[in-house]
């Protein structure tokens, strides 16, 4: 089969689909890949470097779609491309299918199959082609890098002879892929970063990213929605948290905005009240600024100044760092095109039956197969920890019969024992009790590290069952003396080969 | 001269250098020290007892000992660190067979004199030392051979195996009142060897039906017989030295066995049972659903996580034992700790086959034992850890033990390797751990499956960084 790459022709679009390693690997698989001419120029892929990586390279898009069997984009088509498409191609990019029902529409009567990176499901296993994850992660760098760009001071702070620089202070709200990929490079920038999200479990996350997590006195709402994403929350809630933002504000330098609910408007988080309360020379990055924008005063694609404060809207952040987002896009397709063809022959298999696949495709046979069926969310811990306490409680109350009877069992036996037994038996006894209780506080002083060792030493010392066979060894029984005599030299087996053995060891423990 | 009241002082002696020798394992450097005093309380027993009580046969007692001594010699000499459970575990049935030989001589002896009551404890002690020390004996051989791999260690688990453990019991007891009956009258030899041969039967039956993984018990617990039949030999020969030494090996074995089942969180009777990750259908249902898609890791990309990470904890299992990988395990650490990388190790109980197998393996390769943590130690510190590397350990890093209520092995301290930022796993195969047990950590996000002989891999690793 033939994969297809073409340029993209939207405007400031600089990615490209695919890049020599990983066309080198897809031709492993069995396909042969065609390049546009210039497609990856942009990104800083020649055309040379994808002939050496064994690609064709074709002048022309309308010749590069007659030829493709599979065609691979980072765009949805747009400007007559989706005409180029043939019923028995297949066609793979970000299609955005609930923000684009035309689009769909088209794609579905051109009777083709669309594979939409954005619609891959959010499980584990598809992780390796969670593209919108790797653009994120690229969109939270690349904001910091533009904030820095826009900030007239130093990240980190210093003290110099020409006097102290402090640190920027940076905040980031919303804690998903591009928040922590935000918090990750403003940390490392070193600048002091707080982060805010709904979801109290991304707490740590933050916390191991070594940002600071800004609680809001608010116990019982939890933002967590459907796979992982946030979700729209209520009224007071959002009150208490723009109280907190409006804080922030007065102190930050840097606000970095990453707050996105799916398939709503962006929710409005800074106010221009609070931009006003900004300090002169701050710089709020709004990756939102394509649905809408987190702050009231972003502009799409757009730097505002508004009183002393840069507003940065670029909704094209990932494709402003394009070798690195063309790189993991393109790996990402290279693990769905995977999937796709199991056999590595070089052959497209199309199984709705993979949760995966089903997810990704929009479009099938001239029929629309978007949305698919809610996913198999990953199961939930909750309901595994729930059944735990029972157990746990009946375990308790048995263990108190349990030992009461064992104890008078055994204090009826020793009196019975002790009824009868003679004198002298009585004294050895009471040595042997006494003797158990000093083994009992000597061993549980003893370190784990060593238990090895003393278990050889014990089994040395355990053979002074030896003494009796030298009492015996004297009879004037032969058979006594022999069993005896040989009793002696098993037991200075052990006697010799324990000491030894432990010294061997206790000598190889060293600092 | 009161050459009694010489060999009783010489006994004391002995038993408080003992009592010390035992105390001094509260920390390596004073256990090379307690050793010697171990060495130094047997020597002087020895010698009380061969000047002040022995008067013949010394020719026959010096090549006795002189024979045995060197077998001991050469034997501790030549063992390999990984093959100590089993020299431990022969070395135990040893001291069963004493007993038993010990207990014989005793019963046959024509020197002794009992009378009424004292005559009838007598031959209980004799019944109980030979008892102890017959199924010592012969589960120590099981247990040896199972450890060296002669033996398989899969559990034989016989169909109403506890009803006939039962019927072995049963049959002791009533064997013993037979035997003190006759032993009155002056016979007794016979139902004497048939319990005999009942508690070599029972010491086989009761090792052969435990698992690979409750070895580290089994050992143990061989370990405090061996101690209890010393005791009741010395009940019978009314030697407070033998009383004092065996309720010392006794109660050391007990405790042993008492730890390492608590870190399995089984009861000491379910393990003495038997049978352990055989039974019950929750396995199955358990091990199916837990499945997913594994992440594996090359040596070069192992290595550069290494190389990159500040923290590192290695938890090593019985598969660094059967690979050999100690050295290479020391080898990396060496390289790592030289660029400023923090490796520790977290040793869980029950890794190995014996209690602190591991520290011994560890200590053989030449890792110091700062390094080497015990799992409570550890536990709490595995959020902080950049990269975890498991080595041939499996339930032990188990998340199941804690996330899953009805998993077999649930509720076992295990280490939470899964914490850590990156969890390594080196294994020959998706093969299950001895508990049978499907390892949900195989599937985590985090952890990547280095898979190969841990030797090889550790190796390419080694060259790698």
């Amino acid at each position: 089969m033939k994969i297809g790459v073409p340029k993209e022709i939207h405007k400031g679009e600089r990615r490209v689909a695919t890049t020599p390693d990983v066309a080198s690997q897809l031709i492993k698989m069995g396909f042969s890949v065609a390049v546009e001419t210039g497609a990856g120029a942009a990104a800083s892929y020649s055309d040379a470097a994808f002939e050496n990586a064994g690609c064709e390279i074709v002048a022309t898009a309308a010749e590069l779609w007659s030829q493709a069997d599979l065609v691979l984009k980072v765009r949805a088509p747009e400007d007559g491309e989706e005409k180029l498409l043939r019923a028995d191609q297949i066609l793979i990019s970000f299609l955005a299918p609930g923000q684009n029902p035309e689009l769909l529409g088209q794609l579905t009567d051109s009777g083709a199959t669309a594979l939409s990176m954005d619609s891959v499901p959010r499980i584990s296993r598809a992780q390796k082609m969670d593209a919108l994850s790797s653009m994120a992660n690229i969109a939270g760098y690349r904001a910091v890098v533009e904030a820095a760009q826009h900030f007239g001071r130093f990240f980190t702070g210093q003290i110099t002879a020409a006097g102290k620089i402090p640190p920027a202070k940076v905040l980031v709200i919303g804690a998903g892929v591009a928040g922590l990929s935000a918090i990750g490079a403003a940390k490392s920038m070193g600048a002091i970063v707080r982060a805010f999200d709904t979801r109290p479990e991304v707490k740590e996350q933050v916390e191991s990213m070594d940002g600071e997590f800004l609680m809001l006195d608010f116990a019982d709402e939890d933002g967590t929605g459907e796979g992982g994403y946030a979700k729209v929350m209520s009224d007071e809630f959002i009150a208490a948290e723009m109280a907190l933002f409006a804080e922030q504000a007065k102190e930050v330098d840097i606000i970095i905005t990453t707050a996105l609910i799916p398939g709503k408007p962006a929710p409005r988080l800074v106010t221009a009240e609070m931009v006003s309360m900004m300090n002169d020379g701050s710089v709020i990055v709004d990756l939102a600024a394509e649905t809408g924008g987190n702050c009231e005063l972003t502009e799409a694609d757009k730097v505002v100044q508004r009183d002393g404060v840069s507003i940065i809207g670029y909704t094209d952040l990932p494709s402003r760092l394009a070798t690195q987002s063309s790189q993991l896009y393109a790996t990402n397709l290279r693990h769905l095109i995977a999937e796709l063809c199991p056999e590595k022959d070089g052959n497209i298999v199309v199984d709705m039956e993979d949760e995966v696949i089903r997810g990704a495709t929009v479009c099938k046979d001239g029929e629309t197969t978007w949305p698919p069926p809610a996913p198999k969310l990953s199961a939930a811990p909750p309901q595994a920890a729930a059944p735990a306490p029972a157990p746990a409680v009946s375990a308790g109350k048995k263990s108190v019969a349990g030992p009461v009877i064992a104890m008078v069992i055994g204090a009826l036996a020793l009196l019975a024992l002790g009824a009868v037994a003679p004198p002298s038996f009585m004294a050895h006894f009471t040595v042997f009790v006494l003797a158990c209780f000093v083994g009992y506080m000597v061993i549980w002083n003893v370190t784990p590290a060593l238990h090895t060792p003393l278990m050889s030493v014990t089994n040395a010392i355990s053979s002074i069952i030896v003494i009796g066979a030298l009492l015996q060894i004297s009879s004037t029984d032969t058979v006594i003396m022999w069993i005896a005599a040989a009793t002696v030299l098993i037991t200075s087996i052990n006697i010799a080969g324990g000491f030894a053995v432990t010294r061997r060891m206790l000598e190889m423990f060293r600092k | 001269m009161n050459s009694a009241g010489i060999v009783t002082m010489s006994y004391i002696a002995a038993t408080v250098l003992f009592i010390l020798a035992l105390g001094g394992l509260s920390n390596p450097e004073t256990a090379r020290r307690g050793n010697w005093y171990g060495i130094a309380g047997m020597a002087i027993a020895l010698l009380a007892t061969i000047l002040g009580v022995v008067t013949q046969q010394y020719v026959t007692l010096i090549v006795a000992l002189l024979i045995g001594g060197s077998i001991g010699l050469i034997l501790a000499r030549r063992v390999q660190m990984t093959q100590m459970p089993e020299l431990v575990a022969i070395l135990h049935s040893l001291v069963g067979l004493a007993a038993v030989m010990v207990g014989f001589a005793s019963f046959m002896d024509p020197s002794a004199h009992f009378e009424g009551v004292e005559h009838t404890i007598h031959n209980i002690e004799v019944y109980l030392g030979i008892l102890i020390g017959a199924v010592t004996f012969s589960g120590s051989v099981i247990a040896f051979g199972k450890l060296s791999a002669r033996i398989s260690g899969t559990p034989l688990t016989l169909p109403g195996r506890h009803l006939f453990n039962l019927g072995l019991l049963i049959a002791a007891i009533w064997f013993g009142r037979e035997f003190v009956l006759q032993a009155a009258a002056g016979g007794g030899l016979e139902p004497l060897i048939i319990m005999t041969v009942i508690a070599l039967i029972f010491g086989i039956h009761m090792v052969m039906a435990i698992g690979g993984a409750d070895m580290p018990v089994v050992v143990s617990m061989l370990n405090s017989y061996s101690g209890w039949a010393a005791a009741a030999t010395g009940f019978m020969l009314s030697n407070d030295l033998l009383i004092v030494t065996g309720a010392l090996v006794g109660s050391s074995g007990a405790i042993l066995s008492y730890i390492m089942c608590r870190a399995m969180n089984r009861k000491f009777l379910a393990v003495i049972a038997g049978g352990f990750g055989t039974g019950g259908g929750t396995v199955a249902s358990v091990g199916g659903e837990q499945q997913g898609e594994v992440v594996p890791i090359d040596a070069q990309e192992t290595a550069a996580l290494l190389a990159g990470a500040r923290e590192v904890m290695i938890v090593p299992g019985y598969g660094m034992a059967v690979a050999q990988a100690q050295h290479i395990v020391y080898e990396i650490t060496r390289a790592l700790r030289d660029s400023k990388v923090n490796v520790r190790f977290g040793i869980h109980p029950v890794a190995g086959r014996m209690p602190g197998h591991m520290n011994v393996l560890l200590a053989e390769a030449k890792v110091p034992y700062d390094i080497v943590f015990e799992m409570d130690e550890v536990n709490e510190d595995f959020p902080n850890v950049d990269v975890s590397i498991v080595i041939g350990a499996n339930d032990i890093v188990n998340p199941s033990a804690q996330e899953e209520p009805d998993s077999p092995i649930a509720g076992m301290p295990v280490l939470e390797v899964w914490k850590g930022k990156t969890t390594i796993v080196l294994k020959r195969s998706m093969a299950t751990g001895y508990a049978g047990v499907q390892n949900p950590l195989f599937f985590k996000e985090n952890t990547r499956m280095l898979f190969g002989d841990a030797k090889d891999s550790l190796d390419a690793v080694f060259k790698a960084l």
